[in-house]
């Protein structure tokens, strides 16, 4: 017997701004809502019209519908009640909310990617003020944080929040599922502005190449102008020995992120706060991405609670050449922006290198030296680096030469 | 029949008479003249009471038969125990045995242990509450299944209705940590340990009779004494008055709300760089997660700064006792204590010190605690574009909540409210308040996650914050936003029946409650 009822979403004492949405097809009898909401005096009739306006887009007639609402906004409300109905009804047709206009930005390959907020694909609570946390990055994750049952709706709610959610100008990136299911979830993100797919446990140059080519013939559908950045995870021991393959695998290809769990997990080891245990591995991926010249970004720190251990993290991350990590909490947040950024003491010293080379150029001289030491080119090239760094962040004016001189005076 | 209503001075639609009692419709901020002379409890004798001292009687029963417990009566009780509130509840549970009729009950504020109470208002033995109320106590009153109209009272408004007369406490029950039998009574020691008992000051003073209600009986005296035992008539010792755990949490946690800690860090940065947050502040914060995430920031600020707060209100709570201990406040005054720390800490430093709202927040008075504080950070349910304010009502029409001290509160130099910009799909930003409870004149700044506003009227904080690079915005912007994510809400739907009267903290009737239209 062909099924007749589906059930999409959340409901449950801890699920908060979601719905559950149970979709009953009938033969006859016309469309009935029932609606257990607490928001119902405030939007009892706009739910209703939604509901309404997606049943008559699926040209659905005779059902009944039970919504358990805690506080969903519509475009949740929207995805939940088209998973239920793509569930019973085999369609190409999709009811897509408006597409904000704000939310139609590109990023380029050179940007800071410090800090990269997770969030979990089908919980909605999490996606709404996840912008406003000045993450450099944000991930709607369809892999590890789905579970398995939830994928198809996820897919749908991350296709509307990617359309209705201001990130406030984060890089809007997705964590795709692997092998074939991540190519398939291509098709529901990529025409709707991502910036950025993360590769979970990426092995081979070939499969940054598919998804390379997958993602080229959609937005060749959808004419789409915006580049499309690629962010492989190193999550294995052959991802770890092909990783130098797997970043020149595409242009596109901006970082190479490691991802340790598995890592150590595919080792048969456990991971500790120290990380020896994965030390050659990080190292091997710092160089294989500066070798490259893209991005190394560190695997994520999940004691969320323990700010100092973090900072500790962090601080071990940047000596070992890494530029990013990825964040599970918007608090970590902060932390890792200002541990990858420069400090005073790194900024001073630099301005003093820099400054020594600008003079030493204008007075003609073919060696720079800062007091009665000598100074390389390629600690004038870092100094550089740094600085532009400090600009960039807004840790110094861009006209700090002659701010500092001015001081001096 | 359709209420008489007028329009107040806030254009809010109010009856001259609520329980057949004449009313003053809010007249404006400092308006209203009280004139007249305050009211006085009957003259006792000491050859009424007990040579010995000994007022002790068996049972709370039998204190009520002896107080003359008959039908009409106003009993009044305090809440410092809190969701732990054994008592009040057992006070009518033996009125309605006693088959005693239409009684006021008259809480300093209640709590979801006291929801039995319904049963009483369902049979009659009380007629109606004025006082907070909260979840399905105020559900029941929105419905309009109470009898008489609740009078929802601020905690300073509260003493000021007993100090002036318009409710006089037939019977006061109050719940006391520690007494003697003569009834001096305090809010340390024994098992239900709440800290301070302050709340029941006024009520000892001007009730017509008194029983201080015990779970720890001690030698005269009970000292210090916050209840003076010459006020009192009875003491009755129970089992217990109240569960622990449910009187004080054992501790209390700041906020772990990514979205909530951010506006405690916007909070704190706004205090900062306005320059408000400075050497020798006095300042105010609630027990709310967001609230001492706030504390804690600010606690930092001082530290970096080297400053240190000239005093705190409390509320008490860890975090404030822990810049008590390190010495970035130079003293806690205490109207309530909310965690164990804080009951430690009254209990064993000198400088954290009991003071009852009867001296900080009554507005008939020759000043208040409330106008010297610097920073106030509030809450509020809903804030309309005129900066208005609601606490008891929600946007759905439903009284859920008590005032507190809120409106009291909002005397402060810089009353701050830290709010999120819509509760799962509940916009805070309104047009206009489901129910006025604080006027926008007194309410300075609006902070969100999504931006700060600033009332016009302080254009004083507009200019400090100039170039800060903080995220101001107007109250419409911030409505408009809200909007465009949430949705634009329906309005609920009233009947003309008055279900509860707000006042304000001079007596007056700011606005009322409607009943719920049932659809």
């Amino acid at each position: 017997m062909k099924k007749n009822i589906a059930v999409a979403g959340n409901s449950g004492p801890k699920v908060r701004s979601d719905c559950e949405i149970l979709l009953e097809l009938k033969s006859d009898g016309g469309i009935t809502i029932d609606l257990i909401s607490k928001v119902k005096v405030l939007y009892g009739e706009s739910i209703k019209n939604l509901i309404n306006e997606i049943l008559d887009l699926f040209g659905i007639e005779h059902a009944r519908v039970k919504i358990t609402d805690t506080g969903a906004l519509p475009f949740v409300l929207a995805a939940r009640m088209e998973s239920a109905i793509k569930q019973l009804i085999s369609t190409d047709l999709e009811y897509l909310p408006e597409f904000l206009t704000i939310n139609n930005y590109s990023t380029t390959r050179e940007r800071f990617r410090f800090s990269r907020l997770y969030l979990p694909g089908n919980a909605p609570g999490l996606m709404i003020n996840a912008g406003l946390h000045s993450a450099d990055g944000i991930i709607l994750d369809l892999e590890d944080s789905v579970a398995p049952s939830k994928k198809d709706e996820a897919r749908i709610l991350v296709r509307n929040a990617l359309r209705q959610i201001s990130f406030n100008g984060a890089e809007r990136m997705v964590r795709i599922n692997q092998g074939e299911m991540g190519l398939e979830d291509l098709n529901f993100v990529i025409p709707h502005n991502v910036n950025l797919i993360l590769i979970p446990k990426c092995e081979s140059p070939e499969y940054v190449k598919q998804v390379e080519r997958k993602i080229g013939t959609i937005r060749k559908k959808f004419n789409i102008s915006n580049q499309v950045y690629l962010m492989p995870i190193i999550e294995s021991a052959l991802g770890v020995e092909n990783s130098f393959d797997i970043a020149l695998g595409s242009d596109n290809v901006v970082a190479l992120a490691i991802g340790l769990e598995d890592y150590t997990a595919d080792l048969g080891v456990a991971r500790t706060i120290e990380g020896n245990e994965s030390l050659y591995a990080r190292s091997r991926i710092v160089v294989a991405a500066k070798a490259a010249r893209i991005q190394p970004i560190d695997s994520v720190f999940s004691d969320v609670a323990d700010t100092d251990a973090l900072k500790n993290n962090v601080k071990t991350s940047k000596a070992l050449g890494f530029e990013g990590m990825g964040c599970i909490h918007p608090r970590q947040i902060s932390v890792i922006k200002q541990g990858f950024a420069p400090d005073r003491s790194e900024i001073e010293k630099s301005e003093k290198i820099v400054m020594a080379f600008e003079e030493a150029r204008k007075k003609g001289l073919g060696v720079v030296a800062l007091g009665s030491k000598m100074i390389d080119p390629p600690v004038v090239a870092r100094a550089q680096k740094i600085i532009d760094l400090a600009v960039s962040l807004n840790l110094i004016s861009g006209d700090w030469i002659n701010e500092v001189r001015s001081l001096e005076n | 029949m359709p209420i008489k209503t007028v329009k107040n001075a806030a254009g809010r639609f109010v009856p001259l008479e609520i329980n057949g009692q004449p009313v003053i419709p809010f007249k404006g901020v400092g308006k209203h003249k009280p004139g007249g002379r305050k009211y006085a409890p009957p003259v006792p004798t000491c050859s009424d009471y007990p040579d010995d001292g000994n007022k002790v009687v068996s049972t709370l029963e039998e204190a009520l038969r002896k107080c003359g417990l008959c039908d009409g009566m106003t009993i009044s009780t305090h809440h410092h125990l809190r969701d732990g509130d054994l008592v009040s509840n057992k006070i009518f549970e033996l009125a309605s045995a006693m088959g005693t009729k239409g009684l006021v009950w008259f809480p300093s504020a209640s709590f979801p242990c006291n929801d039995p109470v319904i049963r009483y208002l369902d049979d009659g033995t009380v007629n109606r509450i004025e006082g907070s109320m909260n979840g399905p106590l105020g559900r029941y009153v929105s419905e309009g299944k109470m009898e008489g109209t609740a009078v929802l009272r601020s905690h300073g408004g509260r003493v000021q209705a007993i100090q002036d007369g318009e409710v006089k406490i037939d019977i006061a029950v109050l719940a006391a940590p520690s007494a003697d039998p003569f009834g001096n009574a305090k809010g340390t020691g024994g098992p239900s340990a709440c800290g301070v008992i302050g709340y029941a000051k006024a009520d000892y003073m001007y009730a017509s009779k008194v029983i201080v209600v015990t779970d720890n009986l001690v030698d005269f005296p009970c000292f210090p004494m916050e209840i003076e035992g010459t006020y009192v008539d009875y003491v009755v010792v129970v089992d217990k008055i109240g569960i622990p755990d449910k009187i004080v949490s054992g501790t209390t946690q700041i906020t772990r709300s990514p979205d909530r800690l951010l506006i405690a860090d916007l909070t704190a940065s706004f205090l900062e760089k306005s320059g408000i947050l400075k050497d020798g502040i006095t300042m105010q914060a609630g027990a709310g997660g967001t609230s001492l995430a706030i504390a804690v920031f600010v606690h930092e600020i001082l530290k970096n700064k080297g400053w240190k707060s000239k005093f705190g209100f409390g509320g008490s709570t860890k975090y404030m006792v822990k810049m008590l201990e390190e010495g970035q406040m130079g003293y806690i005054l205490d109207a309530q204590v909310f965690d164990l720390d804080s009951v430690r800490s009254i209990e064993e430093n000198v400088n954290h010190i009991p003071y009852p709202v009867f001296n900080a927040y009554n507005y008939h008075s020759k000043g208040n605690l409330t106008s010297m504080m610097d920073i106030m950070i509030l809450g509020a349910t809903e804030v309309d574009l005129n900066f208005n304010g609601n606490v008891v009502t929600h946007s759905d029409g439903y009284l859920l909540h008590g005032i507190g001290g809120w409106q009291n509160c909002l005397h402060a130099r810089n009353v701050i409210l830290p709010i999120p910009l819509f509760r799962d799909r509940i916009p805070v930003i309104v047009d206009e308040v489901t129910t006025l409870c604080g006027p926008g004149e007194l309410i300075d700044v609006i902070i969100t996650e999504r931006g700060i506003a600033i009332n016009p009227l302080r254009q004083d904080l507009i200019d400090s914050v100039k170039g800060s690079g903080l995220p101001l915005k107007t109250l419409r912007e911030l409505k408009d936003e809200a909007e465009r994510i949430c949705g634009v809400p329906q309005k609920p739907h009233f009947e003309d029946d008055i279900v509860a009267a707000i006042k304000w903290v001079d007596g007056t009737v700011i606005d009322v409650v409607r009943k719920i239209k049932a659809m």
